[in-house]
């Protein structure tokens, strides 16, 4: 337990740790070898004392398009949808964009605390707390516009199955209906799992508390947690539980969002392909979603030990793969509706690409069949300035893909004299604006004050938490391939 | 092993003596409480503990603990949330019974594209999602129940050295109601397991 890892080939303090050795493991806790040294890195954010100014200025701006947010909003409701730029036939624009463009931000979180963690991918935990986060602030923006968009607001609960005065009964063979159940239960589930995982470091928080105020508030969410082995067998079992189920789960989320469209008769919707295709897009928007929050996060927090530069290559790894299937199935919906024969179909596919919208399509393209090809790089996967750009250009690319599938799908119908041009008016961009300042507020508390990496986790991840490192010394490897296999249930 | 001390926090009242909750030894290393918990199981005590900043591999067998049932129990928490689905879509879709729940509701049935009224299939997506979100619920709240938890307090949390336990520390702790418990020769025994410090706690 002395030796701080060192990289081998300069033997100073170690930030690269993307190399392959064969035979050996890089670590993925940086220049720690205690566990309080990761308590205290992790910790000392929200027990600071001063906030960053970064953080202010952040917090301000947020606060701000949240303020646009409230305003577009009641303007809405007070005076009804005309507000935005909805016709006849464009009855869903920026509202049903938005939505499902939230959602999908969502799923890779998900994908992080849930599915790669049956993998047994250790490095999720660096990542999974802010990523689960980033979920349950995503699927709260995706939540409003549904909310909203229905016209009178008032009546929003007729949603529910609720016993009512005109004894009518939501009808369950829709697909919006299957929405509503497939995203609160979404939604719920991913806010029990990522609660489940802070309650240990809660704990840890409130056992550190100084102040009366901290105490009370970590003391009661930390539920009285006392890290009894009798607790943590069931505690284990459980996470794996909820992993487990989250994992369809969110495989399910997007494929009924999916359905919304895929059910209907619609050229350009009408598909099969979209459940699978809605799935990878929304992994793919989710992690450069979650690379866009690390980079800034891990800067302004100092937390370059726990997010390390081989986590950020890990994740642009995915969104090289996620991109791909991605760029495969716009091909495919392409050579589908040609090998159909179906004459609309065809029209639908032409029109996307080189009708009206011919730029959103273009712009689709490029952000996200030709930008995620730079991450065959290694020296770009590893680049902070350029992922970071690039994850803000798969952002951009996947809006508009969501965005090209409803309206010049909804544009350009069967009859050509319904035809209309959709032009959003200021309400609509107010919104879309106001809708990342809501997930910006919430993210910015949430890192202010709550622990933004799972330290119980991160711990038992480190080398030195295995029984059995004191009888290897500091030469971990072999310790570690013992164990691999082994389920910590 | 250095130091043995008595408990700290001494009642208001000297005459009113607390009741002992238990002993706890510190130890440093994940390795060294794994070994300790392997003897104090072999000793044969029944109510005593082990906490730990996270779960400790291979302490589970070393202490003896018997898998837990929450998963059969999250089975059947899903079960109920399927039938519950299938109830809820055929009686308000597909029948026009009325029923007492709270309040007089009646079923409505729906024609939907000439689809029959009992149209399975199209009910498999919400019998899927409450399937999911009632053992998700029912993994939460019985994870919790069965470990006793939440509680506003704990005897162990009287121990300023306990703290550490969410950070970089290992305890044993033996309570006093275990049957093979006494201060003295208890103490003594988790001298011998070479811990940091032991302590007393009072409940």
């Amino acid at each position: 337990m002395s030796s701080i890892p060192v990289d081998p080939h300069s033997g100073s303090r170690m930030t690269d740790n993307t190399e392959n050795h064969p035979g050996a493991r890089e670590p993925l806790v940086l220049n720690m070898d205690r566990f309080s040294q990761v308590t205290q890195q992790v910790c000392q954010v929200a027990e600071a004392r001063r906030t960053p100014m970064a953080w202010y200025i952040c917090f301000a701006l947020s606060l701000g398009c949240l303020g646009v947010l409230g305003f577009c909003v009641l303007y809405l409701i007070l005076t009804g949808v005309g507000v935005w730029g909805l016709n006849n036939p464009v009855m869903w624009a920026f509202d049903i964009t938005n939505f499902v463009f939230w959602v999908g931000i969502g799923h890779a979180g998900t994908l992080i605390s849930a599915i790669l963690f049956l993998f047994r991918q250790k490095w999720r935990t660096g990542i999974n707390r802010f990523a689960e986060a980033m979920t349950i602030f995503a699927v709260i923006c995706a939540g409003l516009f549904p909310g909203i968009h229905v016209g009178r607001v008032w009546v929003v609960y007729w949603l529910f199955p609720l016993p009512n005065q005109m004894e009518m009964w939501p009808q369950f063979r829709s697909p919006l209906l299957w929405d509503v159940f497939a995203v609160g239960t979404y939604f719920t589930v991913s806010l029990l799992f990522w609660f489940t995982g802070m309650v240990p470091d809660l704990a840890t928080l409130r056992d550190r508390a100084k102040g009366k105020i901290q105490q009370i508030a970590y003391g009661a969410f930390s539920l009285g947690w006392r890290g009894s082995n009798r607790h943590w067998h069931r505690y284990e079992r459980a996470y794996l539980l909820l992993a487990a189920l989250s994992t369809p789960l969110v495989l399910s989320v997007h494929s009924v969002v999916s359905f919304d469209f895929a059910t209907s008769q619609l050229p350009g919707w009408h598909t099969t392909i979209f459940p699978p295709y809605f799935v990878a897009g929304a992994i793919f928007s989710g992690f450069a979603m979650v690379v866009t929050l690390a980079v800034p996060a891990r800067e302004m927090f100092g937390l370059k030990n726990l997010i390390t530069i081989r986590h950020l290559d890990n994740m642009n790894k995915i969104i090289l793969v996620t991109g791909c299937m991605v760029g495969y199935a716009y091909s495919m919906e392409f050579f589908i509706a040609w090998y159909s024969g179906a004459l609309y179909e065809k029209f639908a596919f032409l029109n996307r690409a080189f009708g009206q919208y011919w730029w959103a399509y273009f712009l689709m393209v490029g952000c996200n069949v030709i930008t995620p090809q730079l991450f065959w790089f290694k020296a770009i996967r590893t680049s902070i300035p350029i992922m970071f750009v690039l994850s803000l250009l798969v952002n951009v690319g996947m809006w508009f893909e969501r965005f090209v599938i409803i309206v010049s799908s909804l544009a350009n119908d069967f009859l050509p004299s319904s035809w209309d041009v959709f032009v959003p008016t200021w309400v609509d961009i107010g919104t879309l604006l106001g809708s990342f300042g809501l997930f910006m507020v919430l993210f910015l508390l949430f890192c202010r004050f709550i622990p933004m990496i799972a330290i119980a986790e991160i711990k038992a991840i480190m080398p030195q938490a295995d029984p059995h490192f004191d009888e290897h010394g500091s030469d971990d490897h072999e310790a570690q391939e013992e164990t691999k296999g082994e389920v910590t249930s | 092993m250095s130091t043995v001390t008595a408990n700290k926090t001494t009642p208001t009242d000297k005459n009113d003596r607390r009741k002992l909750y238990g002993l706890i030894a510190e130890f440093e290393t994940p390795g060294q409480v794994v070994k300790a918990a392997e003897q104090v199981r072999d000793a044969g005590f029944k109510w005593w503990d082990c906490c730990t900043p996270f779960p400790v591999h291979g302490l589970d067998k070393a202490m003896g603990i018997r898998p837990t049932i929450l998963p059969i129990a999250v089975f059947f928490a899903g079960l109920t949330g399927t039938i519950a689905a299938f109830v809820l879509q055929s009686f308000t879709n597909a029948s026009d019974f009325s029923v007492w729940a709270l309040v007089w509701v009646t079923g409505y049935p729906f024609m939907i594209s000439g689809k029959p009224f009992l149209s399975v299939p199209a009910f498999i997506p919400v019998m899927f999602e409450l399937t999911i979100l009632f053992a998700a619920l029912g993994t939460f709240s019985m994870m919790f129940g069965f470990n006793g938890l939440p509680r506003l307090h704990h005897p162990l949390f009287r121990s300023k050295r306990f703290r550490r336990v969410t950070d970089d520390r290992f305890f044993v702790v033996i309570e006093a109601r275990d049957p093979r418990f006494f201060q003295s020769r208890t103490q003594a025994f988790l001298e011998t397991l070479e811990p940091i410090s032991i302590e007393a706690v009072e409940d």
